[in-house]
């Protein structure tokens, strides 16, 4: 499809819109590894290290912060994977009464700001003792990433047609065993596309943490958003590219292991692939 | 009998987090709005922190704000998503995939950070500025960050918003709509009927399902304005989070009553897009 012209057209726009993706990172960069770069130059006059050694400072605040983050994401995805999965098998494998509204409910957090139930609850987990404690942090990081992962889920599950299970089931296999060998492997990919992205929402969370973890929980956003309202452009926006590191990571992880269909929008749920 | 319960058991457990810790946390934020408070003998139930939030100047400057940031980033994104994706709707699949998957990925914080080193005072642009001739010292660049109009934080959205539009326009173009489209120039349409006619009426569903997503979540954000934003007026979620910290426990019901409004507008856009959704769905 597509004449030779719309073709050429096509790349000049390519082109163009990659450029423009890639602008604001011209600046990260150059500030990230900048000594000194004075109003008018378009590049630093010297180079330095400064940026990096501040993250890899042993006795600096970026590793136990970049710490606190990975392992409170990495629990978000766990939990957002086995809390979303059964719903997105009950959404995307099964036609029931009731569903739009249970849709409706699951969406619900995902266009209401998590913010406003947050400061809701935020006396409730003050009494519980849950307030300033990472497991707090944990909880409320929830509230975004399970609804994204069932929807995420639920299409995945909604492509699946069940025969090879009924294949399984009929030579012999338990339904336990039918899900486990069969189920599972065919869904793995997408299970783990939809865990990234969990991990992704945790990691870029930063309100929702310094609300309930009250500056006593501290990840890598609550340091670049200390910087970035600072004066030092060097340490911002070497903690901006450390912060964009695992969303590079995934990107390169969703590209390879889904097919291009299962990347962007259709199948009713436009936003799939929306991470806040 | 036995699917039903299975259905149940399956949804049990996302059901109880959304509902625990999402849905009781808005019921917690009616309660407290409505001034009950029993932690500090507040025992009275009032709409008076409504009243307070509806008849004060400060929340309906807040209120314009937040429509006007959310407003103009939706509708710049959408014209600029349409554009960029007949641009690049014979470009290579995978390629045009990256480019676009790459600003939805990132986070806010850091696409916030990278815009703002661009625009500012003494950003990149005023250095090019400069460098032609056209300004001699920062100041003389427009101030696009805490500004009045918002520059820097419609920038933002605009770079993170094009492309997850863009995307949804995408595979409606390379799906039904192109093969539509052959069809009308087989009929003999010239291009501007064949977009308004043909492929127009078949990517607008999908065009304002991704923009009300874009809407909804505009309005409810957080990070970007209260980093690029100037201090009065705030967007509303930064004036809730600003009520919230006040020491006089009395702000307390303001905030919540601003946060309940928050939840009720963007619960509206949901519903929309549900709707939008489903028919989309079928179709």
């Amino acid at each position: 499809m597509g004449d030779p012209s719309g073709k050429r057209q096509s790349n000049t726009g390519l082109v163009i819109v990659a450029a423009l993706v890639a602008l604001p990172f011209v600046p990260l960069f150059m500030w990230a590894f900048a000594g000194e770069w004075r109003f008018p130059d378009l590049l630093p006059t010297e180079w330095s290290l400064r940026g990096i050694s501040y993250l890899a400072d042993p006795g600096g605040r970026v590793f136990g912060a970049t710490l606190n983050s990975l392992l409170i994401g990495a629990s978000v995805a766990l939990a957002s994977v086995a809390i979303g999965m059964p719903a997105g098998m009950a959404l995307g494998g099964y036609e029931w009464r009731f569903k739009g509204i249970v849709v409706f409910f699951i969406l619900l957090p995902i266009l209401v700001p998590p913010l406003a139930s947050t400061m809701g609850i935020h006396l409730t987990f003050i009494r519980l003792g849950l307030a300033d404690t990472a497991l707090g942090v944990f909880l409320v990081h929830l509230v975004p990433s399970v609804p994204y992962t069932a929807i995420i889920l639920t299409s995945i599950f909604a492509e699946r047609t069940g025969e090879l299970e009924e294949a399984a089931r009929t030579l012999g296999a338990s339904s336990w065993r039918a899900f486990v060998y069969v189920t599972l492997p065919e869904v793995a990919p997408g299970v783990a596309v939809a865990g990234l992205f969990a991990f992704l929402i945790s990691w870029g969370q930063y309100i929702l943490t310094l609300l309930i973890g009250g500056g006593n929980v501290v990840t890598l956003p609550m340091l670049l958003f200390s910087a970035a309202s600072g004066n030092d452009p060097v340490i911002t926006s070497a903690l901006a590219i450390v912060f964009a590191l695992p969303a590079v990571f995934a990107l390169v992880v969703a590209l390879r292991f889904l097919k291009p269909s299962e990347t962007d929008e259709g199948r009713g749920f436009v936003g799939l692939g929306k991470v806040s | 009998m036995g699917g039903r319960i299975k259905i149940a058991l399956l949804l049990a457990p996302a059901l109880l987090v959304i509902g625990v810790l999402f849905a009781s946390g808005l019921f917690a934020a009616v309660v407290q709005s409505l001034g009950y408070m029993p932690a500090i003998g507040q025992t009275e139930i009032s709409f008076g922190a409504y009243r307070d939030v509806l008849t004060d100047g400060d929340f309906l400057n807040s209120f314009l704000l937040t429509i006007y940031v959310a407003g103009a980033s939706t509708g710049i994104s959408t014209v600029l998503a349409v554009l960029a994706a007949l641009a690049l709707r014979w470009s290579s699949e995978r390629l045009s995939a990256i480019v676009f998957q790459l600003p939805i990925t990132i986070p806010h914080l850091v696409a916030a950070v990278g815009i703002a080193l661009v625009v500012s005072q003494t950003g990149l642009g005023a250095r090019f500025a400069a460098t032609l001739g056209l300004i001699g010292e920062p100041a003389e660049f427009p101030a696009l960050l805490y500004d009045r109009y918002s520059v820097g934080i419609i920038l933002t959205y605009v770079w993170k918003e094009v492309p997850f539009i863009a995307l949804v326009v995408l595979a409606s173009l390379r799906g039904v709509a192109g093969e539509l489209e052959d069809v009308a120039r087989t009929l003999g349409a010239n291009a501007w009927q064949r977009f308004w006619y043909v492929v127009f009426p078949v990517i607008s569903p999908g065009i304002i399902a991704a923009s009300l997503i874009v809407f909804a979540f505009t309005f409810g954000a957080f990070e970007v304005p209260y980093l690029l934003g100037k201090t009065y007026p705030t967007i509303l979620p930064v004036m809730a989070y600003n009520e919230y910290r006040d020491i006089e426990l009395t702000a307390r019901p303001v905030a919540m009553a601003i946060n309940v409004l928050i939840a009720l507008i963007t619960a509206v856009f949901a519903a929309l897009y549900l709707r939008l959704a489903k028919d989309l769905g079928r179709g």
